[in-house]
């Protein structure tokens, strides 16, 4: 369990490392996956299984997915096709790939392990965090459900205001229908990581 | 463990929003590893309000990333594709 935790660390430091320093975007997105998958991996070995559900659920899904929309929306030009090509190379996914094996490695471990020994003694289950969550920070959970909708506000009206503007240039501009679905795409992500958190 | 998560958040700068979304998870880190190390469920319940948190802000984040992107498209076309938030 120990090694299991301190190899996920490990993992988890280096991913992030070549996160931060990878020049192109969506590379560093892969290595930021890998990175949350493995972070997920440690909470699991804390005795935290909710939360590790909870981590790849939402950090490695939800917002993960609204990174690489946003990224593969950023780079909607003439040479995309170029582009394209260049990330099938495989230069840009071995990297993420070998660590990703060996989180899988990690992972059969654990289901080859009995359950018994795996599971640590202080492990606090999703009873135990709901009781805590909706009982003594019930506060906090109105606080929260307010700030998501605020959020959700926030990103409608930013989007709006790209719509408003976009059809006082609607006779100049030639991609308007584009633009709209780039606007639609954010309200349909913010929308769904206030629904999934 | 706590070293870990100082390891986590010390180096970024670059991507400014995927790094807020690192410091977030290794303050999240912080806390589920302080509540493991006391048998507190109050650790995971704060990992629960961060992640939160994160959802809002980086729907606003990304909302304005793309904004900006556009303006910057409408001023010059060959703006690159810089992930500068």
């Amino acid at each position: 369990m120990t090694t299991l935790f301190y190899l996920a660390g490990i993992l988890a430091v280096v991913a992030t490392l070549f996160a931060v320093t990878r020049r192109h975007a969506v590379h560093a997105l892969l290595y930021l996956i890998v990175s949350l998958l493995a972070v997920a991996v440690d909470f699991f070995a804390l005795g935290a299984p909710f939360v590790a559900a909870l981590e790849v659920m939402i950090y490695a899904g939800a917002i993960m997915v609204l990174f690489v929309f946003v990224v593969m929306m950023l780079n909607l030009a003439e040479h995309a096709m170029e582009v394209e090509r260049a990330w099938l190379k495989p230069q840009s996914w071995l990297g993420p790939a070998l660590l990703a094996l060996i989180l899988l490695v990690e992972l059969a471990y654990g289901t080859a392990t009995s359950p018994s020994a795996l599971s640590p003694t202080n492990s606090i289950g999703p009873k135990q965090v709901g009781v805590a969550l909706f009982g003594s920070y019930w506060i906090g959970v109105e606080l929260a459900s307010l700030l998501l909708m605020a959020g959700l506000v926030g990103a409608f009206h930013l989007g709006r205001h790209a719509i408003a503007k976009e059809g006082e240039h609607h006779v100049t501009s030639t991609d308007a229908t584009r633009t709209d679905t780039r606007s639609d795409l954010v309200h349909a992500g913010s929308g769904g990581t206030s629904h999934a958190a | 463990m706590l070293g870990l998560a100082g390891l986590l958040t010390r180096r970024n700068l670059i991507f400014t929003l995927m790094c807020v979304e690192i410091m977030l998870n290794a303050s999240g880190l912080a806390f589920v590893a302080a509540g493991a190390r006391w048998a507190q469920p109050d650790g995971q319940v704060m990992f629960l309000f961060i992640l939160a948190m994160a959802a809002a802000e980086v729907a606003i984040g990304l909302a304005f990333v793309l904004l900006f992107h556009r303006t910057q498209l409408a001023l010059d076309v060959d703006a690159a594709s810089e992930m500068r938030g």
